[in-house]
């Protein structure tokens, strides 16, 4: 679709993505990416339209775990806030939609995930099917594993090919200050064959925050804000068994009604927790080798759960405000073996 | 007023473990009650699809589904994975795959586990069958798993009403999930001054308000709380309710009070249970301290000070 309102990203900030931050509690990790994107714009809360966040109680292991966190925010006086309990690119959606329908004109938008006090394999096994499915507690990795074993069989992939995005990945989270795995390790032993340890995501606790802003607004802002052109996405069935699991065609429509296929992108950060799923999303996405692929390492350099989207966001905005990226795409996903999927397209101003 | 000391971390296990009971519909009962039976079933599309498992609606159309067919037990694994270290709940404890198996007559696939010595026995493609649990009550877990079974694939789907005797109508998942709970700093703070029958809050360096118990942050200013400041330990009654409904494993007589403190010197009101007086004697502006619990982790409940009542003005703020 193409949006009346022009909105960009003006803002974005990460925490260092670590194994464990035991000593902080949520509210505690989040409070400084969120001054850190007030600070990059001179707002104050106050300043601010709409907020939303996402993060998951089941990963906190507590309910209505949010509140606690929106505590970092200064919810008084009263602000206008609303949170999904998903990856934080859906919070950013969300935003969009407001400023779009002409409620407001900034927003601010974080999400936050420690996996480090439970066991993210077990706990994302809890938002699969409770019927056929969570009663014999497939892990997130084995779920990846079964795709891998799909893709190497279709021939769209070989396990050397999956050590090389694995490699590529992790040399290019040297440049990330705030990756978990920056530079290169070994692949390992098999976690679920045929996915070896380096084909999976680091577990760790971060946050990440951005603030979004309309037209001039935006401009007054940031030098080069990241203008979202487009914005969509899409769920496929959630029966693994009736996927075509070599594919993402949820991703591609996506993508498509993001207006991603209009013109050739020069950059994509793609949430692409296990290094196979980046296979599927080249190929749904037609990306060839002109385009660079998650600059800042990815998801498997940094996977804080609910939060690593939102990154994919921030981290293709901020290569436009930087003047690295003139149009980018960026790819969040949730669930089992990609399936939900969102797409947006960000664009910098052209450059005299 | 000190900084607040790095403390040590404090850690615990949390559990968090309750059963979630769902009710099936038609189709999902016919399905996991046929499973009781040994007899697997799935459901044709409008366009003559077989979904195996079974789901009321289908995926693409949205059209509901209600045509059950009778399908085989044996079939054939359409991709698979090795895990060598099963994890808890898991359908097998020894090393297993799990596999996608397309049962014979079925258009879609099942996941499960495969019963195999090891990676080298497992490929796409081949045959396996279902082990059936002994005990069988009508879930996903009455397949045991899948065994390795050379077999022609040939089986048909054939109709089938969907009806049993006693019927499955709901299935009991348990969900368990274990973690270590570290409440961080601010809390951790609170927590081991309570170990010194002492109840620290902490100072908003913007607004001055003294949170407690601290979480780290000023919901108010949105910045980190960081000031310890000693609070109480006498405080004030703001509100009060009368509980008449006495709580499953509570060792406390009904009817009881249950109270919002203003302790002195904090910022916002905590709250505990007044004792050491009659319920209905207990008011507004009252002024309690904590009487500590065995062992001294906690204030067990607040009791009348005997000082004067506080006036009103000095804690209408905090209510």
């Amino acid at each position: 679709m193409t949006p009346d309102r022009e909105v960009a990203i003006v803002a974005f900030a990460q925490t260092d993505h670590l194994r464990r931050t035991d000593e902080l509690s949520e509210v505690e990790m989040v409070m400084p990416v969120l001054h850190e994107v007030l600070r990059q714009t001179g707002c104050k809360t106050s300043d601010i339209g709409f907020t939303c966040s996402g993060s998951s109680d089941y990963l906190a292991g507590r309910a209505f775990s949010f509140t606690m966190a929106l505590d970092g925010v200064g919810a008084w006086p009263p602000i206008s806030e609303s949170h999904v309990e998903m990856d934080g690119a859906w919070a950013l959606y969300e935003a969009w939609v407001k400023l779009l329908t002409g409620e407001a004109d900034t927003a601010l938008v974080y999400a936050y995930g420690k996996s480090s006090p439970g066991s993210v394999r077990d706990v994302l096994s809890r938002q699969l099917d409770p019927y056929y499915l969570a009663p014999l507690w497939p892990d997130s990795v084995a779920l990846a594993a079964l795709q891998a074993r799909a893709l190497i069989d279709a021939g769209h992939t070989d396990e050397p090919e999956l050590a090389a995005v694995a490699a590529r990945s992790r040399q290019d989270a040297s440049a990330n200050p705030h990756a978990q795995l920056p530079g290169a390790r070994p692949q390992g032993d098999y976690v679920v064959a045929p996915l070896r340890t380096g084909d999976c995501p680091p577990v760790g606790d971060g946050a990440a925050a951005v603030i979004l802003a309309t037209g001039d607004r935006a401009r007054e802002l940031c030098a080069r804000p990241a203008w979202i052109r487009g914005m969509d996405h899409r769920i496929e069935a959630h029966a693994l068994g009736v996927r075509d699991l070599t594919d993402s065609p949820s991703t591609r429509l996506a993508a498509e009604r993001a207006g991603a296929f209009d013109r050739p992108v020069d950059t994509a950060e793609l949430h692409a927790p296990f290094s196979s799923q980046e296979v599927v999303l080249r190929r749904a996405l037609d990306l060839d080798e002109r385009v660079r692929v998650n600059p800042s390492g990815g998801a498997l350099a940094a996977n804080p759960v609910m939060a690593a989207g939102l990154v994919r966001l921030g981290e293709a905005a901020a290569r436009i405000h930087r003047g690295a990226s003139d149009r980018a795409l960026a790819h969040a996903t949730s669930g089992p073996c990609l399936q939900q999927n969102l797409v947006a397209v960000l664009e910098g101003d052209s450059r005299a | 007023m000190t900084a607040a000391p790095a403390p040590d971390t404090l850690r615990a296990p949390l559990v968090v473990e309750f059963p979630f009971t769902r009710s099936l519909g038609p189709v999902q009962s016919a399905f996991l009650t046929g499973l009781r039976e040994r007899t697997v079933l799935g459901v044709r599309t409008g366009d003559g699809r077989v979904l195996v498992p079974p789901v009321e609606y289908d995926p693409e159309t949205a059209a509901e589904l209600r045509d059950l067919v009778e399908v085989g037990a044996t079939g054939t694994v359409t991709t698979w994975a090795w895990n060598p270290e099963p994890r808890r709940g898991q359908p097998l404890a020894t090393p297993f795959a799990w596999v996608l198996v397309r049962l014979d007559g079925a258009d879609t696939a099942l996941l499960h586990a495969l019963d195999a010595p090891g990676p080298e026995a497992v490929r796409t493609g081949m045959r396996v069958r279902i082990r059936w649990a002994e005990e069988r009550a009508g879930a996903i877990t009455d397949i045991a798993c899948f065994e390795p079974y050379e077999s022609v694939e040939g089986h048909e789907a054939l109709g089938h009403d969907g009806t049993f005797d006693d019927p499955v109508t709901g299935i009991v998942a348990p969900a368990r999930l274990d973690y270590t709970y570290t409440p961080g700093r601010a809390q951790t703070g609170y927590l081991h001054a309570l170990t010194d029958n002492r109840i620290v809050g902490e100072r908003c360096p913007s607004c001055s308000k003294v949170y407690v118990p601290p979480r780290g942050a000023c919901p108010t200013c949105g910045v980190a709380t960081t000031d310890q400041v000693e609070v109480g330990p006498r405080g004030t009654v703001t509100t009060f309710c009368i509980v008449n409904i006495k709580a499953r494993g509570l060792d406390i007589d009904v009817p009881y009070v249950y109270a919002h403190i203003a302790l002195d010197g904090a910022g916002l009101a905590l709250h505990g249970r007044i004792g050491g007086i009659p319920y209905d004697q207990v008011r507004m502006g009252l002024r309690v301290e904590p009487v500590w619990s065995e062992g001294g982790r906690y204030p067990d409940h607040y009791r009348p000070t005997g000082e004067p009542d506080a006036d009103y003005d000095t804690y209408k703020e905090l209510l």
